[in-house]
């Protein structure tokens, strides 16, 4: 069975990487610890569920919406309440602190709008059939998710690697005061950045409420706490540590579930987060953000 | 010629691929007035990050006085008699002007928190210390007037007076002024080349980094020359000034600059 | 005596308390902001000196003054731990990693009977009161005042506004950072112990992400110009609840609101005021 809970692992390591993947090119590119992160895989999630639930939309279809919506709602609240920060060049803390009064408003408002019981896609909405590969049981659910985490990282490689606004954007991550001599709109490019990050975090939402098929408001905060485990094991800030970092997190945790109990699973990325900081600060791919005090 | 109050060996430090400072090596003499002067990204600062201890070197040796500084934090290194200003001026914003070079005193300071706590063993006194030493360089800078004012308030030139002062609370034994008469107006500079010469006739050895050419030859005894992160030339202010090599990077430089602007 | 005057004596005495109790978090909070840092952990080390007290006087019956002391030193160490190896990294790091721990301890008292599980401990004798209460806020609140006005807040404030400056001036930035932290884990501590003996219950629950992030709100809606802005925030943020009361469920929604409006509109919190940080009068100079 080691082999069946390894790959369960690693198709919930997927989900947890593309979540840590969108809040480390968020922090990475625009240097703010973005805590409204959290809510917009919640609210990914919630959304693909009404798709599903009230307009009987496809799973599919419901999954590209709300990962667009996300995506929409992330830029939003960047230039709602960072844009402005930034242009008064305020300290790398006080956009911690607005995001964490928005993290506040936005769950609060959502649990108050909808109650913060657990809902759960349709079983007709659900396509629960499954197959054997190589010995493995895969359901369609874990299909769609590895098909999904796959398409969406190439599209990330392919946006920053290969084209005129990812050049821009990794300018903006290594000088953001050249942005502006190269003739680029800074905030707009902010709100592309937060625009995709958004949409990963949301898509992360849709595919971990499908895989456990249980939704509800707070599900995002719960993540954001586990994602800081994920981005600091990977290194702050370094993309392919948050890749890797997920899948080490989502594999441990589920061999703790099965091997050790379920009740302590979710303690796994946490010991991780201190180990790390005692044995490599800098994360596994970090690079040496150790300042000379 | 006195024993150096400041020796750089060998110092080199690469950020990447890029060798930003390549085996610089030069003496300031205790008691007198170096200058470190050098093209736009020759590596001046980067010289001065790597003496105060902001950037560790990637090979050489710093010395103050007769001891190695290469391991120690900048706070240690300022404990020790290094004080020193920077080129985009770093005062404390929210403070007041007296506040700011009380806190420039922080070292020496003597303050138990027994004594803290319950305002007593010296504690009034060493306050008191702290104050009047405060106001004592406030007016040796010419900013007494406003001591009580906010730092972030006050003009630019008043700012990096104010950070000359903040350096000088501690008495060190060596001052670094990186860039002092940057964005001053010639009456500013004069002023500012006067205070700079009455500390240099305190016996005050001091490094400065700065690019008015008239500035740095009347206030400097010796200076060192930098290009491309290595030492071109060192000199007398005269010498230097006939050095071919200087003429050509300063030359090349301007020649460079005003091809820039052209296109 | 009637039973609504009843009621409502039960309902204000636990308010003044909460009251105290969270101004006591408000300092704790305070001296980590007052040098810059930022810590998330203050209601994790608020949770560590609650089981710490409620363990040793359930399970061994140790006098009430020495498990205050007891309380102050077991989240100090939990300081020591977490902030040694992050305080030499950026700033963020310390925030993410008292994250961590907070969460982890959270499922540590869940998953461990010791600590009596998801539903916490019960039947702690009402050993504190009022008096203990407002009597160490009033020490804390004293020796700040005191702490400002010397050598060490005027390093404290350096630290925050410039702190590679700071450190160009011989402030020991590692020593400082990490006797803040130890500093605001003690104070947290001491404010969970207190709670724990005046409430007779505690629970995993209440040490969580919401408890650090309104820790936090105290002293940014307060303002940490002074070690009274925080505590003005908490009393703000803790009677506003009660005043919300009719809101119902969107209180929260309002607390979140004026967090975000504070931090954009009001940067330097409510109490705006800037105490001085030298205890000698500059002016009247005696030379």
């Amino acid at each position: 069975m080691l082999s069946q809970q390894l790959f369960n692992g690693l198709v919930v390591g997927a989900t947890y990487a593309i979540f840590a993947l969108g809040f480390t090119v968020m922090f990475g590119v625009l240097g703010v610890v973005n805590l409204t992160y959290g809510f917009y895989f919640s609210f990914g999630a919630l959304i693909a569920l009404w798709l599903t639930q009230a307009l009987n939309l496809p799973v599919w279809a419901s999954f590209l919406i709300a990962v667009l919506a996300s995506g929409l709602v992330a830029a939003l609240v960047d230039s709602l309440l960072l844009t402005r920060l930034r242009r008064a060049r305020a300290p790398e803390l006080a956009s911690l602190m607005v995001t964490l009064g928005a993290t506040l408003l936005l769950y609060s408002l959502s649990s108050s709008l909808i109650g913060v019981e657990i809902r759960r896609f349709p079983a007709a909405a659900i396509n629960a059939s499954a197959f054997d590969l190589l010995g493995l049981r895969v359901s369609m659910t874990q299909l769609l998710i590895v098909f999904a985490a796959f398409a969406m990282v190439g599209g990330l490689v392919y946006l920053i690697q290969y084209t005129r606004v990812g050049l821009a954007i990794r300018a903006m991550a290594e000088r953001p005061d050249t942005i502006a001599l190269m003739g680029v709109n800074a905030g707009a490019l902010a709100r592309l950045v937060s625009f995709v990050s958004g949409s990963l975090a949301g898509a992360a939402g849709v595919l971990i409420g499908l895989n456990y098929n249980a939704i509800q408001p707070f599900m995002g905060e719960q993540m954001m706490l586990k994602g800081f485990a994920v981005i600091i094991l990977g290194g702050l800030g370094d993309a392919r540590g948050a890749l890797v970092a997920g899948l080490i997190v989502g594999m441990l945790e589920t061999l703790t579930a099965g091997y050790v109990a379920s009740s302590w699973k979710d303690a796994v990325g946490f010991a991780l987060l201190v180990l790390t900081l005692w044995i490599r600060p800098a994360g596994l791919f970090g690079r040496a953000t150790v300042k000379r005090a | 010629m006195s024993a150096p109050m400041l020796s750089i060996a060998a110092l080199s430090v690469r950020f990447g691929g890029l060798v930003a400072v390549d085996d610089v090596t030069f003496d300031v003499a205790a008691g007198s007035t170096h200058g470190l002067i050098g093209p736009n990204g020759a590596g001046k600062t980067t010289m001065f990050n790597l003496i105060s201890g902001l950037t560790p070197p990637t090979s050489g040796a710093i010395r103050l006085a007769d001891r190695e500084i290469n391991d120690l934090p900048s706070w240690k290194r300022a404990a020790l008699g290094l004080s020193r200003t920077f080129q985009n001026i770093r005062v404390f914003p929210e403070m007041t002007l007296a506040e700011n070079v009380a806190t420039g005193l922080h070292p020496s300071l003597v303050q138990g928190f027994p004594a803290i706590l319950t305002r007593l063993g010296g504690f009034a006194a060493s306050e008191r210390r702290a104050r009047d030493i405060a106001m004592e360089q406030l007016e040796f800078v010419g900013l007494a007037a406003k001591a009580r004012q906010r730092a972030g308030d006050l003009p630019y030139g008043d700012q990096r007076r104010l950070e000359i002062a903040r350096a000088l609370a501690n008495q060190p034994r060596l001052l670094m002024l990186d860039e002092p008469a940057a964005g001053m107006n010639p009456s500013e500079k004069l002023e500012l080349l006067g205070l700079l010469e009455r500390l240099k006739g305190r016996g005050l050895t001091m490094l400065v980094v700065e690019h008015d050419m008239k500035f740095v030859m009347r206030l400097c005894d010796r200076i060192s020359v930098i290009n491309f992160g290595r030492k071109i030339a060192e000199g007398a202010p005269a010498e230097v000034r006939a050095n071919a090599d200087v003429i050509e990077a300063y030359l090349g430089a301007k020649v460079a600059r005003g091809l820039e602007k052209g296109a | 005596m009637p039973a609504f005057l009843d009621d409502f004596l039960f309902t204000y005495e636990s308010l003044v308390h909460s009251l105290g109790v969270n101004g006591l978090l408000a300092l704790s909070m305070y001296v980590v902001l007052a040098m810059g840092q930022l810590s998330l952990g203050q209601a994790a080390f608020m949770g560590i000196g609650a089981y710490t007290s409620a363990l040793l006087t359930l399970n061994v019956g140790a006098p009430f003054p020495l498990v205050l002391v007891a309380v102050m030193i077991t989240p100090a160490l939990g300081a020591l731990i977490i902030g040694a190896p992050t305080l030499r990294l950026s700033g963020v790091y310390l925030a993410l990693a008292t994250i961590g721990v907070g969460e982890m301890l959270r499922l540590l008292y869940i998953n461990t009977p010791l600590f009596g599980g998801a539903l916490g401990l019960s039947g702690i004798p009402r050993l504190a009161g009022i008096i203990w209460i407002y009597g160490c806020l009033a020490v804390g609140l004293i020796v700040f005042v005191f702490v400002a006005r010397s050598r060490v807040g005027r390093a404290m404030e350096a630290m925050r506004e410039d702190e590679l400056a700071a450190g160009a001036i011989g402030v020991n930035l590692p020593r400082y950072k990490l006797g803040g932290l130890v500093v605001s884990a003690a104070i947290a501590g001491l404010a969970g112990a207190l709670d724990a003996h005046v409430s007779s219950f505690i629970s995993p629950a209440a040490y969580g992400f919401d408890a650090a992030v309104t820790i936090l709100s105290f002293a940014l809606l307060g303002g940490i110009g002074s070690p009274f802005g925080p505590v003005l925030g908490a009393i703000i943020l803790t009677l506003l609840p009660e005043a919300l009361r009719p809101l119902q469920d969107f209180r929260l929604v309002v607390n979140g609101l004026i967090i975000v409006l504070a931090v954009l509109f009001m940067p330097r919190g409510l109490l705006a005021w800037r105490m001085g940080r030298l205890a000698a009068r500059p002016g009247g100079a005696s030379r």
